[in-house]
């Protein structure tokens, strides 16, 4: 156990007497007659186990997440000029190795340079982490003293326990904000490292998607050239076929469960329905590498042409299955909302069932309907494990499903689960195109939720 | 023409349309029933499918070894050291356990001399497996200079042979009389009585197959021995030998692989040795445990998923104690504190938003920021439950936010009015009520992130892990990355392997929803 652990361990004890302290004070100070006190003794406890608890725990955290870059840093001040001076990767690759050394792992290469930065590392570990650990107990104890200094009939534990308890829902509120805010930063800052190396226009125009960056400068066919067009036609393509396939049978089986279907068959169908959402996309990518594309190479052999297993036309056809509970339970909900009245006006007319469905019910439910394949298209789009296993990784730019394509999240996959070094434009471009795809879904996602929004209001 | 007739020319127009109004209903009425039809039997194909793929796996042909474990092999130069000490322990791992092994394989087949042969003869099971005789001699040192048993799995070849996947079979027993001529050079021949001849023609004729390497191979057995009819004249055969005679003449079975030679990765001699080892009770069939109790492994008969079960515990507990105490304080906060304003509303916005964006993006976060920025290990589980942490939130909070709202006013304003704080309404009476819907959706959430494979691929999960993990930095994968794996490998005996993954994922995900099904039923109110 590492001295960091016994801290925190300590920690938590000393929080929890802390606790007991404050409030066996507040008993104290208020005679055994707690209602003298203006709040109960034990809000008296939780505001000692704060003072305690809190900020010491904030610091043990600090240095758990900015500890290691920082003791980096301080340790590659000693680094010679000239290794100083080497390339970042290769600085970083060092770093590495002599961290591993210094903590009893397993380094991929040694030199003398490497242990003495591993001696350092060690020591200035060593000496960082004991200092924490005191400053941390310090803040503790002097937490403590103070918090139990204060504690008096008058000392509005609870309002203040409650102040703090409402900073800590608002900071729990704020890390969806963050999330967002790593993503865009993430996605935009190294995308604008891809962009210093390769144009925009090439790669928003470009035609032509080959990554692999030639290592000696007389290979051939790796000419690292970054045209996404392939890559969005091939999503395109892919998108397409699963909408064909998801939106008839998903609007259809929303309408039928909406309006013909009995209790029973509702409440029998409905759940079976959202099964198929509820299966990891990895089993459907499975599925369609190994079932549906050998199943349609088959077919297309028996009728006389050979196609690739892994085609547009397997990876379209699963992943629309995929989205069918999608398409369903969303205009399921939306048909649901479209009053009872503008029914009755049709059947007073005369208008059968399926008249009123098509004349009336649709229309006015169609803003709703056009909202919710929206999602379903923002959510094919950014289907990744489908397309991954049976759509390949050819860039072609053709419209033929029986052919190979490939798409966005394909080439993310691609790109960054080989072995290279991180700052390469081919790794970069895996940002660029996550940016893509990330403006793209959000475009659709703001139009859907917003067409959704309106309707609704339109009928509340 | 008067009125009367043309009101029966109107009734008779408006009843022949009704007529077609309403089997245009009936159509309509049926296009929307087939259409779920149609879902639900994608989804019976789907799951089917799966399950006919994986149902082989979970069943193993072992094959048993009579080992002799001589110290002078199993452990050289052993001397006198303890067992546990360290000498042990080292001169135990300079054992040869695979020549132990192999011995044990010739002591079956004296005849076979060839080495040739001797190497097709020890394929039948993976060299790798040896090293699991020497961890046993490691738990229990009193093995070392005693006969033992060994149970180890056959190759995969030989185990989808077993199970009928690579050729089909026909065997006719005791199919008449055939006695063995071996001319000068080496070359044999079988004469066959008219009933094996007849046999013979009877399998062969139809199809009219010419005993060539792309032909359905027809073996001859008798006397412990096997030869391959490589060409027919009259009633003699040319034959070439897989295993050597023990006799010169015999009652001899039949045996025809349908599928020629050429086109399996087992081959003839294998195929008769394996029948050979299966009628003498050597070969066995057995509920697959090395699915269960191993890790992943480069030989398909040897890997299992513990390692990526563990991993995908591992990284759900992170993702459980970071997306749950988030997501339901977000959603407190947003629906008892926060006042209506610009920044609620923007937090509201941005967490449906993120609601759907698409789980790849989140692995790249979690590639440029915990790793990258924050220099956090790759393949860890801590990082992928970060990432399927942030992934899962704002599940959490729409759920929570729901089960909060379904609280009905009046408990507040009961709590407020006997002079509760907000905080003490909140803790004491809205949440303890709402729980019970915070914890389904929570868990469905939970069940979602265990399927997910994208964003753990861009953190490095996707790397060959052969040790269980046991902390939450170690290297590891999980569930869905090892199907997706598995699924990956060129291999046809991955397929089962990869289709019995998913079904122990799928089982996983069925309990969790069960869970959160029973916690719905069990403690849900309506207001």
């Amino acid at each position: 156990m590492s001295v960091s652990h016994i801290v925190a361990l300590i920690l938590l004890v000393a929080t929890a007497a802390a606790y007991y302290r404050g409030r066996e004070r507040a008993m104290t100070v208020a005679g055994g007659a707690p209602s003298r006190l203006h709040s109960m003794p034990s809000y008296s406890g939780y505001y000692v186990a704060i003072l305690t608890g809190l900020p010491a725990f904030a610091l043990l955290m600090l240095y758990a997440v900015f500890g290691t870059p920082l003791i980096d840093m301080a340790a590659m001040q000693s680094l010679p000029a000239n290794v100083a001076s080497a390339p970042p990767e290769q600085i970083e690759l060092f770093m590495r190795d002599a961290r591993a050394l210094a903590f009893g792992e397993q380094p991929s290469r040694t030199s003398a340079l490497h242990m003495d930065m591993a001696d350092r590392i060690a020591g200035l570990t060593r000496i960082a982490t004991w200092v924490v650990a005191l400053l941390t107990l310090a803040i503790a104890g002097a937490g403590l003293y103070l918090g139990q200094s204060q504690v008096s009939t008058t000392l509005r534990a609870r309002n203040r326990v409650e102040t703090v308890v409402k900073g800590v829902l608002l900071l729990s509120s704020v890390i969806a904000i963050l999330t967002t805010l790593g993503i865009v930063l993430s996605l935009l800052f190294e995308s604008l490292r891809f962009f210093s190396a390769v144009s925009p226009i090439e790669f928003l125009f470009g035609l032509q998607w080959s990554p692999q960056i030639a290592l000696r400068e007389d290979q051939v066919g790796q000419s690292g050239a970054f045209g996404a067009i392939p890559l969005f036609a091939g999503t395109f393509l892919i998108t397409a076929i699963a909408m064909t396939v998801a939106v008839p049978i998903g609007l259809y089986a929303a309408i039928y469960l909406s309006e013909y279907a009995t209790r029973t068959q509702r409440k029998v169908f409905k759940p079976l329905l959202e099964i198929l959402a509820g299966i990891p996309t990895v089993v459907y990518g499975f599925f369609a590498l190994l079932t549906v594309g050998p199943f349609i190479r088959a077919i297309c052999e028996a009728a006389g042409f050979g196609v690739p297993t892994q085609s547009a036309l397997a990876a379209g056809l699963v992943m629309g299955i995929m989205i069918i509970p999608f398409v369903s339970s969303l205009s399921d909900d939306v048909i649901n909302a479209v009053p009872q009245s503008l029914r009755d006006g049709a059947y007073a007319m005369g208008a059968t069932k399926s008249e009123t469905i098509r004349q009336v019910v649709f229309p006015a439910a169609l803003p709703g309907i056009v909202g919710a394949v929206l999602l379903a298209v923002s959510r094919a789009i950014g289907e990744t494990m489908i397309v991954v296993m049976a759509a390949g990784q050819a860039a072609k730019l053709t419209g033929n499903p029986f052919e190979s394509v490939t798409t966005i999240t394909v080439q993310i996959v691609t790109l960054l689960t080989g072995d290279q070094e991180f700052d390469s434009p081919k790794t970069l471009a895996a940002f660029a195109l996550g940016l893509v795809l990330f403006i793209v879904t959000l475009c659709l996602n703001v139009i859907a939720l917003r067409v959704v929004q309106k309707y609704r209001e339109k009928y509340d | 023409m008067t009125d009367a007739a043309q009101d029966i020319s109107i009734k008779q127009a408006v009843e022949a349309r009704l007529k077609k109004r309403h089997r245009a209903e009936q159509r309509f009425r049926l296009y929307g029933l087939s259409a779920i039809l149609l879902a639900l039997a994608a989804l019976a194909t789907l799951i089917g499918s799966i399950a006919m793929q994986a149902a082989p796996a979970f069943t193993a042909w072992e094959i048993t070894l009579d080992v002799d474990l001589d110290a002078s092999r199993a452990a050289p130069g052993v001397g006198q050291a303890l067992p546990g000490s360290p000498e042990f322990e080292a001169a135990v791992r300079r054992g040869s356990y695979a020549g132990l092994m192999q011995d044990a394989m010739r002591d079956r087949f004296p005849q076979i001399e060839e080495r040739s042969q001797l190497r097709e003869l020890f394929g039948l099971y993976t060299s790798v497996s040896s090293s699991g005789l020497m961890n046993r001699v490691l738990d229990n040192p009193s093995l070392l200079d005693r006969q033992t048993t060994h149970t180890i799995p056959v190759s995969d070849d030989v185990d989808r042979y077993l199970k009928g996947q690579v050729t089909g079979i026909e065997r006719v027993r005791n199919a008449g009389a055939a006695q063995l001529a071996l001319a000068d050079d080496g070359a044999a021949s079988l004469r066959l009585n008219p009933a094996l001849l007849d046999a013979i023609q009877s399998e062969a004729g139809e199809e009219g197959f010419g005993f060539g390497i792309d032909d359905p191979s027809v073996i001859v057995r008798f006397a412990d021995g096997a030869a391959r009819i490589t060409g027919l004249q009259g009633d003699v055969a040319q034959a070439e030998i897989l295993t050597p005679f023990a006799a010169g003449a015999g009652e001899a079975s039949l045996l025809v692989l349908e599928t020629p030679e050429a086109n399996r990765l087992i081959s003839d001699a294998q195929i008769v040795w394996t029948e050979t080892l299966r009628d003498a009770g050597v070969i066995t069939r057995g509920f697959n445990t090395y699915l269960f109790t191993n890790t992943d492994s480069r030989e398909p008969e040897l890997a299992g998923v513990l390692g990526a079960l563990v991993g995908s515990i591992l990284t759900m507990l992170v993702t459980m104690f970071m997306a749950v105490p988030v997501g339901v304080f977000t959603a407190l906060y947003l629906e008892e504190y926060a006042p209506r304003t610009r920044w609620t509303d923007l937090i509201e916005v941005n967490i449906n938003n993120l609601a759907a964006v698409p789980s790849i993006v989140f692995g790249l976060l979690g590639l440029a920021v915990f790793i990258n920025f924050f220099g956090m290990p790759r393949s860890a589980p801590l990082v992928g439950g970060m990432v399927l942490a942030l992934m899962t939130l704002p599940t959490v909070i729409i759920s929570s936010r729901a089960a909060l709202k379904a609280v009905p006013p009046s408990i507040r304003e009961a709590a407020l009015g006997v002079g509760a704080s907000r905080t003490q309404t909140v803790f004491s009476h809205v949440l303890p009520l709402a729980m019970p819907g915070i914890m389904t959706g929570s868990i469905i959430g939970l069940a979602q992130a265990l399927g997910e494979t994208a964003p753990l691929l861009m953190i490095g999960m996707v790397a060959f892990v052969a040790d269980t993990p046991n902390t939450f930095t170690d290297p590891s994968t999980v569930m869905p990355v090892q199907i997706y794996m598995w699924a990956l490998n060129p291999e046809r005996a991955w397929e089962a392997r990869s289709a019995a993954a998913i079904i122990v994922l799928l089982s996983l995900m069925i309990v969790m929803n069960a869970i959160a099904v029973l916690l719905r039923r069990r403690f849900e109110r309506r207001w």
